[in-house]
């Protein structure tokens, strides 16, 4: 008997260490010793801990488990879902990148080869450089991270740059609140980041690799530390990769708790060893990167989806999407959500769908008012805007942007002055000091929302002026995107920024 | 019990040489002081700061940079609570003033017996099982006043 329980954080902070050491009392009971695998999570994240058990049929889903009812799993009882794969949830995505979370155990290497792994890596040894850039180009993938810069444009820059040693950098400091996708990636898959990194080495020429995870993550710090163990012990990462004459090995860093460095600038002097304060650019980090190298920074779900499109092929995965906006997003849907939680498909829903149809509405069961997409630094968009298609350019015609495809939903309980108060005051926190519009602005910015709070109409054009000001002169993303959660909070519900009126009304 | 002056130098002068050849060893390395500590005691500024060749303010510009790095001891517990969006949406504002009061205490303070700390985080990454909070580095996922009230009766 196999059972499936997933280790990903989300199943562990709902409890699933409990329902292991109960499923294993349980089995102990009944004289059965099952075999049990901690894997990720499949992302339906509202039945978690979601628990498997592999039949001859598939594997069939019981959830929400508590360690109350694991007798159901050996018994069955209302807690069995069907067949995992036949669930609604799983069955309308297409997940490319995501494949195999919540499918294999993450740190067994023939799980990962059994499933597709290194097949991208085997071909991709075979490629010269610019043929492998090539590949990334025509795929259409673009930065995961929030940005959407072409990934194969940076990587080109890269491998044409000279220098004695160049580098890959993952960004793994996913800070945007309502983003999980990374977490779940490195603690369902990480061999597939390992794999996507050390093809952006053979394709640049770097040989040294770098993520950077945040410390708010130490289960994706474990699993990933170990994976590299793993894969430098099977000649994945070392002096030769594969048995090739190519050279890669990496190393996992863990930040300190600061926002700004997910900023790719910043991340760099952190991972220096220095402040983590933003970098002017020009030069480029593709040019003068990490200890003033040519350094490829990628976010964790642009490196991670780098094998597939080496073992479907560029044309396979540039099929999916829309526009511009090609192949397939996993979208993190989250907050006051009824059914939370990691859903990858093509570009190209509309925001309505997602909230309304995958996410099935509010937790609470009250209607939706505002759904913030991007992160702290995305615009709440408003039920009017629910038409608006899921993809960088659609999103940015409606100020606002996609960011890392996080969405958090609030329903009509939430105050949206405060909302975008917060955001100021988040900005203040977070500033890494080096701008003007950013450090100052941010303080200024939650002293004029408290003037609105307070029935001063007049700080109105004042808050907009600011937002411009900082929007057109920060120096990086923090300040200059803080104003797409203040603007669209004020554009979009004026009403909570007129507490005469909303008192008169009361 | 913290650890005598001469103590934490020879420590430190362990973990500084176990970080040689590394590139950027700073946050490494002032993660594995404040893993050994608890904190990062002032005392280990200027031996860093000789050992890798930077100024004292240097070290200490990067240290206070960084939420992670505290100047001093903890209390015995650190109780951290999601302040970011997703857990906003579905209520952390009231758990956060449940803990507070509760505990009698306000952001980054300690309770006068030393038992808990209070922390803000933004973002456990758990925000499709909101609010979120962690104890002691275990995660806790849909916390509300009653789960809280639960996890402080087992720290105090």
């Amino acid at each position: 008997m196999k059972i499936y329980i997933p280790r990903d954080a989300a199943a562990r902070a709902l409890g699933s260490d409990d329902v292991a050491n109960a499923i294993r009392a349980e089995a102990q009971k009944r004289g059965i010793k099952p075999q049990i695998v901690r894997n990720g999570s499949r992302g339906m994240v509202w039945l978690e801990p979601l628990v498997e058990v592999e039949t001859e049929t598939g594997r069939i889903a019981f959830g929400p488990m508590t360690p109350a009812e694991v007798a159901q799993i050996f018994d069955g009882g209302p807690l069995s879902l069907g067949p995992t794969d036949q669930l609604p949830w799983m069955a309308k995505q297409t997940r490319l990148t995501f494949a195999r979370v919540g499918v294999i155990d993450p740190l067994s290497l023939a799980d990962y080869e059994a499933h597709g792994g290194l097949a991208g890596l085997r071909r991709a040894l075979y490629m010269d450089r610019p043929t492998i850039v090539a590949e990334v180009t025509n795929s259409g993938l673009r930065g995961r991270g929030g940005a959407g810069f072409p990934t194969g444009i940076k990587w080109k820059t890269v491998s044409e740059a000279k220098a004695d040693q160049k580098y890959i950098v993952c960004n793994a400091d996913e800070g945007d609140s309502g983003t999980f996708a990374d977490r779940m990636l490195m603690e369902g898959d990480p061999f597939t980041l390992i794999e996507g990194m050390v093809i952006a080495g053979l394709a640049t020429g770097a040989t040294k690799g770098y993520a950077y995870i945040r410390s708010e993550y130490p289960d994706a710090v474990e699993v990933m530390s170990q994976a590299v163990e793993i894969a430098r012990k099977a000649g994945i990462l070392g002096p030769s990769v594969l048995g090739s004459v190519y050279a890669f090995d990496m190393e996992i860093r863990v930040g300190a708790g600061a926002y700004v460095c997910g900023e790719e600038t910043s991340l760099l002097n952190s991972l220096e060893g220095k402040r983590g304060v933003v970098r002017a650019k020009p030069p480029l980090p593709a040019l003068q990167g990490f200890l003033g190298r040519p350094t490829v920074v990628n976010n964790v779900i642009s490196l991670a989806t780098v094998p597939v499109i080496f073992e479907r092929g560029a044309a396979y995965y540039k099929d999916f999407g829309l526009g511009r906006s090609r192949g397939t997003i996993p979208l993190q849907i989250a907050g006051n959500v009824k059914q939370g939680g990691l859903f990858e498909t093509a570009f190209g829903l509309t925001l309505g769908q997602i909230v309304d149809d995958i996410g099935g509405g509010t937790a609470t069961g009250r209607p939706v008012k505002a759904v913030q997409v991007g992160g702290p630094l995305g615009a709440y968009f408003p039920r009017a805007l629910f038409d608006t298609p899921f993809g960088y350019e659609e999103f940015g015609a409606k100020e606002g942007l996609i960011g890392h495809a996080g969405l958090v939903i609030f329903d009509d309980s939430a105050d949206m002055l405060k909302q975008a108060r917060f955001a100021m005051e988040f900005c203040a926190i977070e500033s890494c000091g080096k701008c003007t519009p950013c450090r100052i602005g941010a303080v200024r910015g939650t002293e004029t929302i408290d003037r609105i709070a307070k029935g001063d109409a007049a700080a109105i054009p004042l808050l907009t002026d600011l937002c411009t000001t900082m929007k057109s002169g920060s120096l990086c993303a923090l300040g200059g995107f803080t104003p797409y959660p203040v603007m669209s909070a004020l554009t979009h519900f004026p009403d909570d920024f007129a507490p005469a009126m909303k008192e008169a009304a009361e | 019990m913290t650890a005598s002056t001469a103590e934490i130098l020879s420590r430190t002068g362990d973990i500084l040489t176990a970080h040689d050849g590394m590139e950027g060893p700073l946050l490494p390395i002032l993660h594995a002081i404040q893993a050994q500590f608890g904190y990062i005691p002032r005392d280990t500024l200027p031996v860093i700061a000789k050992h890798l060749n930077l100024s004292k303010a240097e070290v200490h510009g990067v240290m206070s940079f960084y939420h992670d790095f505290r100047e001093d001891p903890a209390g015995r517990h650190v109780l951290k609570i999601c302040r970011a969006e997703a857990c906003q949406s579905m209520g952390a504002d009231r758990v956060a003033a449940h803990a507070q009061k509760q505990l009698g205490i306000e952001w980054h303070e300690t309770t006068r017996d030393g038992q808990v700390t209070l922390e803000p985080i933004f973002c456990l990454g758990l925000c499709a099982c909101a609010p979120a909070a962690m104890i002691d580095g275990k995660l806790v996922g849909r916390i509300d006043e009653a789960r809280l009230d639960t996890i402080l009766a087992g720290v105090r």
